[in-house]
C-alpha cells in the first residue's frame, strides 16, 4: 500500500521547501549539462543521468538528517548533490580532474562525500545493499542514532544481495531503510520480463518487514513516506522496504538511445516532471513567488555553468597518483612502479 | 613461549584481540554456540556474548558485504568463512567493493577488515572442499593475503591483520589446526609481508607458505640425509611479498624450488618464479622449479588423491630437478 502521512509536506516551511525546490533545479540541470558535456567528450565512460528521478533523492534527503547515512548505486549524481556536495568538485570527478570528489579515480559511477555522509556511488548490481546493511550494522553497533539510507533500482531486487541483507537487516533490526527507485527499466529490460512481482513493496512480506510504495515522482509524497520509515528506523524498530515509483526520462546511460520504450510512454511520464509539481505546490500555498522561483533556476545556471568552468579549469591528477590510495601505505617496492 | 595449537594460537589471536579493542567482532557461520566449525572460536561467545561474537545465516555474500560496510564505517569485523570454498559466494564483495573502495574514493574511505578461515584441501572431502584461493586473492590490488604456517605466524599475524587499515585475506588449513608449536605469549605481533627463513640452507632455496611449509621442511629433512642443504623461505604473506628475502636467499644458494599445494596454472608461483628469475638471472644454474598439485578437480578416492597433492618426495624429486642431481 501507499503511506499517506499528508500533513508532513504541509508543515514544510518556505526555506525547507525552497531549497528542496533548488536541489531538484540543480540536478535537473546539472545532468542537462553533463549531457551536453559528454558530447563534447569532457567526460567518458558509463555515465547515467538522473533527469525524471530527481524527486526521489530530493525527498529522500529531506527525509534524512546530516549525520545519516547514504549509498547508493551508478546513478548517483542527484545523491551526491541533493547530500549538498558543490556541483564544481562534482563536474570536476566526472571530467577526471584532481579537484574531483575522488581525486578523478571513481568517475560518474563513483561520487563519494564522506563528510556530508554521501558513501557511494557503486557499480556492481545490488552490491551496495549487503554495504548499508554492514553500515546500518555499524551504527546499531556503536549506539549511534544515525540511520542508513540505501538507495538501488528495480533489476537490484533480483540479486541474491538484496535478499541475504533484506533478511539479516530485517533479523537483526538494523537502523536501515531500503528504497528501490523502481524506474521499471533495468537497461531495456522491463520489470514485467525480469521480476515474478512486479510490486517491488510486496518483497517486505518475506522478512516481515514494513513495504510500501510512493510516488517517487512527487518530491513531497517521497519525503513523507521516507521520513516516516527513516523515524521508525531511528526508533530502533527495524528497516523498512520503500519501492519509489519514477521514470528516467533519458536512456539508461549516455550510449544508450532508449529504443525499447515508446515516444508516447516517454511522453506520458514527462508529463509527471517532479519540478512543476512541486512548483505548483509552492504557489499554491503562497510559499514563494513566481519570481522567487525564477530566480533560483538563474542562480542554478550560473552555479552549473561556474562548476564546468571549474572542472574545465581544474588539472588533471599527477602521474603520482596512481599508485596512492590503494593500500593505507603502499606496499610496493619502488622498482616495480617503473 | 609454551606450546599451542595452531588452533589455539589462533583462538589467543582473537581472544586477545576482542579483549583490546571494542570495535573488533567476529562474525560467521558457526561462530557462537557451536564454537566453530573447526572450533578456532572456542570459548569466545561464552566470554563476549553476542554482540562481539554473531552466529550469522548461510549468507555468505550478504555477511561479508555486512563485513565490509561494517569496516567502512570504522569497525574492526574478522569475519569467518567456514572454508575458502564457500568465500566465492562473497567473491564480489572482497573483490569489487572492499578490494577497490580506497581507490575509487580517492582515499577518503579505508576496509579495516580481516576474512579468514580454513584453505586447501583436507582429506577425501572430494573437488569442492579441496582447493587452494591463496592466488585468486593475490591478484588483486587493494588485498592482502596472509597465509600463515606455524601456531606462532597464525597467532601473530592474526592480530596483525586485525590491526591492519586495509582488507586482509587470512588463510588457515584444516590439516594445520591440530598442529603444535611454541607460542609467544601475550602481545605478539607478526608484520605482514614478512618472510622468515625457517631452515638456513646453503644449495637450494625451497620456498612455501601455509601447509607448505611443513612439506617443505620434510622434504629438505629427507634431503639434508643424502647431504643436499635447503633453505627453506617461508613466505607468510603473498601479497605483499617479501622479495627482499626471497631474491636473497636465491642469490645464496643459486637454485630455487617453489612448493604450492594448490594447481599449477597462474598460480602464486608463477608469479614468485618471474620475481626470481628476472632478479637471478644471472646466478641460477638451472630454470626455477614448481612442484604443484595435480592439474585437476580433487578426487575423492585416497588412491587418486594421493597422486594429485604434492608431498616431500616430490619436494626431493624438484630439489633434484634444480640441482642436477641423478636420484
Ligand atoms: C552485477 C551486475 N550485472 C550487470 C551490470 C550491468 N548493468 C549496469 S546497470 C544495469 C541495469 C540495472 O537496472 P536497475 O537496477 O533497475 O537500475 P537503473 O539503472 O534503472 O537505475 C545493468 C544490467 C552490473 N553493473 N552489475
Amino acid at each position: 500500500m501507499a503511506q499517506r502521512t499528508n500533513s508532513l509536506a504541509e508543515k514544510l516551511d518556505r526555506e525547507a521547501l525552497l531549497k528542496m525546490y533548488r536541489q531538484l533545479v540543480l540536478i535537473r540541470r546539472f545532468e542537462e549539462r553533463c549531457a551536453q558535456q559528454y558530447s563534447l567528450q569532457k567526460i567518458a565512460g558509463f555515465c547515467h543521468l538522473y533527469n525524471g528521478q530527481e524527486a526521489v533523492a530530493v525527498g529522500v534527503e529531506a527525509a534524512m538528517r546530516p549525520d545519516d547515512y547514504l549509498v547508493t548505486a551508478y546513478r548517483d549524481h542527484g545523491q551526491v548533490l541533493a547530500r549538498g556536495t558543490p556541483p564544481g568538485p562534482v563536474m570536476a570527478e566526472l571530467f577526471g580532474k584532481a579537484t574531483g570528489v575522488a581525486k578523478g579515480k571513481g568517475g560518474s559511477m563513483h561520487l563519494y562525500d564522506i563528510p556530508r555522509n554521501m558513501y557511494g556511488g557503486w557499480g556492481i548490481v545490488g552490491a551496495q545493499i549487503p554495504l548499508a546493511l554492514g553500515m546500518a550494522y555499524a551504527s546499531k553497533y556503536k549506539g549511534e542514532d544515525r540511520v542508513t539510507v540505501c538507495l538501488f533500482g528495480e533489476a537490484a531486487v533480483n540479486q541474491g544481495a538484496f535478499h541475504e541483507a533484506l533478511n539479516m537487516a530485517a533479523l537483526w533490526k538494523v537502523p536501515a531503510v531500503f528504497i528501490c527507485e523502481n524506474n521499471r527499466y533495468g537497461m531495456g529490460t522491463p520489470i514485467t520480463v525480469s521480476s515474478a512481482v512486479t510490486d517491488v513493496y510486496k518483497r517486505a512480506s518475506a522478512y516481515d518487514i514494513p513495504g510500501v510504495w510512493c510516488d517517487g515522482m512527487d518530491t513531497l509524497h517521497t519525503y513523507e513516506v521516507v521520513y516516516e520509515a527513516v523515524e521508525r528506523a531511528r526508533r530502533g524498530e527495524g528497516p523498512t522496504l520503500i519501492e519509489a515509483r519514477t521514470y528516467r526520462f533519458r536512456g539508461h546511460s549516455m550510449s544508450d538511445p532508449g529504443t525499447y520504450r515508446t515516444r508516447e510512454e516517454v511522453e506520458e511520464e514527462r508529463k509527471k516532471d517532479p519540478i512543476p509539481k512541486l512548483r505548483a505546490f509552492i504557489l499554491s500555498k503562497k510559499r514563494a513567488k513566481e519570481e522567487e522561483l525564477d530566480q533560483i533556476h538563474e542562480e542554478v545556471e550560473k552555479e552549473v555553468e561556474e562548476a564546468i568552468r571549474f572542472a574545465d579549469e581544474s588539472p588533471w591528477p599527477e602521474p603520482s597518483e596512481l599508485y596512492t590510495d590503494v593500500y593505507v601505505d603502499p606496499i610496493w617496492p619502488e622498482k616495480v612502479h617503473a | 613461549m609454551r606450546e599451542l595449537t595452531f588452533r589455539e594460537a589462533l583462538n589467543e589471536a582473537l581472544d586477545e584481540e576482542l579483549a583490546r579493542d571494542p570495535n573488533v567482532f567476529l562474525m560467521g557461520e558457526e561462530v557462537g554456540a557451536y564454537d566453530g566449525a573447526y572450533k578456532v572460536s572456542r570459548g569466545l561467545l561464552k566470554k563476549y556474548g553476542p554482540k562481539r561474537v554473531i552466529d550469522s545465516p548461510i549468507s555468505e555474500l550478504g555477511f561479508v558485504g555486512l563485513g565490509v560496510g561494517a569496516a567502512m564505517m570504522g569497525l574492526r569485523p574478522v569475519i569467518e568463512v567456514m572454508t575458502w570454498n564457500f568465500a566465492l559466494l562473497a567473491l564480489d564483495q572482497i573483490a569489487n567493493t572492499a578490494a577497490k573502495m580506497r581507490y575509487m574514493s580517492g582515499g577518503a574511505l579505508s576496509c579495516p577488515i580481516t576474512i579468514r578461515g580454513p584453505n586447501g584441501a583436507a582429506h577425501s572431502l572430494a573437488a569442492q572442499h579441496s582447493q587452494w584461493f591463496e592466488p585468486q586473492y593475490a591478484y588483486y590490488p587493494g588485498l592482502k593475503v596472509i597465509v600463515p604456517g606455524t601456531p606462532a605466524d597464525a597467532k601473530g599475524l592474526l592480530k596483525s591483520a586485525i590491526r591492519d587499515p586495509d582488507p586482509c585475506i587470512f588463510m588457515e588449513s584444516e590439516l594445520l589446526y591440530p598442529t603444535k608449536g611454541l607460542v609467544p605469549e601475550g602481545e605478539y605481533l607478526v608484520p605482514i609481508g614478512k618472510a622468515d627463513i625457517k631452515r638456513e640452507g646453503k644449495d637450494c632455496t625451497v620456498v612455501a607458505w601455509g601447509r607448505a611449509l611443513g612439506i617443505a621442511l620434510e622434504g629438505a629433512e629427507m634431503l639434508a640425509k643424502e647431504g643436499i642443504d635447503c633453505e627453506v623461505v617461508d613466505l607468510r604473506t603473498i601479497r605483499p611479498l617479501d622479495e627482499e628475502t626471497l631474491v636473497q636467499s636465491v642469490r645464496k644458494t643459486g637454485a630455487c624450488v617453489i612448493l604450492e599445494e594448490g594447481w599449477p596454472y597462474f598460480n602464486a608461483g608463477a608469479q614468485i618464479s618471474d620475481i626470481v628469475q628476472r632478479a637471478c638471472f644471472d646466478i641460477l644454474d638451472s630454470p626455477v622449479i614448481r612442484v604443484t598439485g595435480a592439474d585437476v578437480p580433487m578426487p575423492y578416492s585416497k588412491a587418486l588423491e594421493k597422486l594429485a597433492r604434492a608431498s616431500a618426495e616430490s619436494v626431493v624429486a624438484g630439489v633434484k630437478v634444480a640441482l642436477n642431481v641423478r636420484s
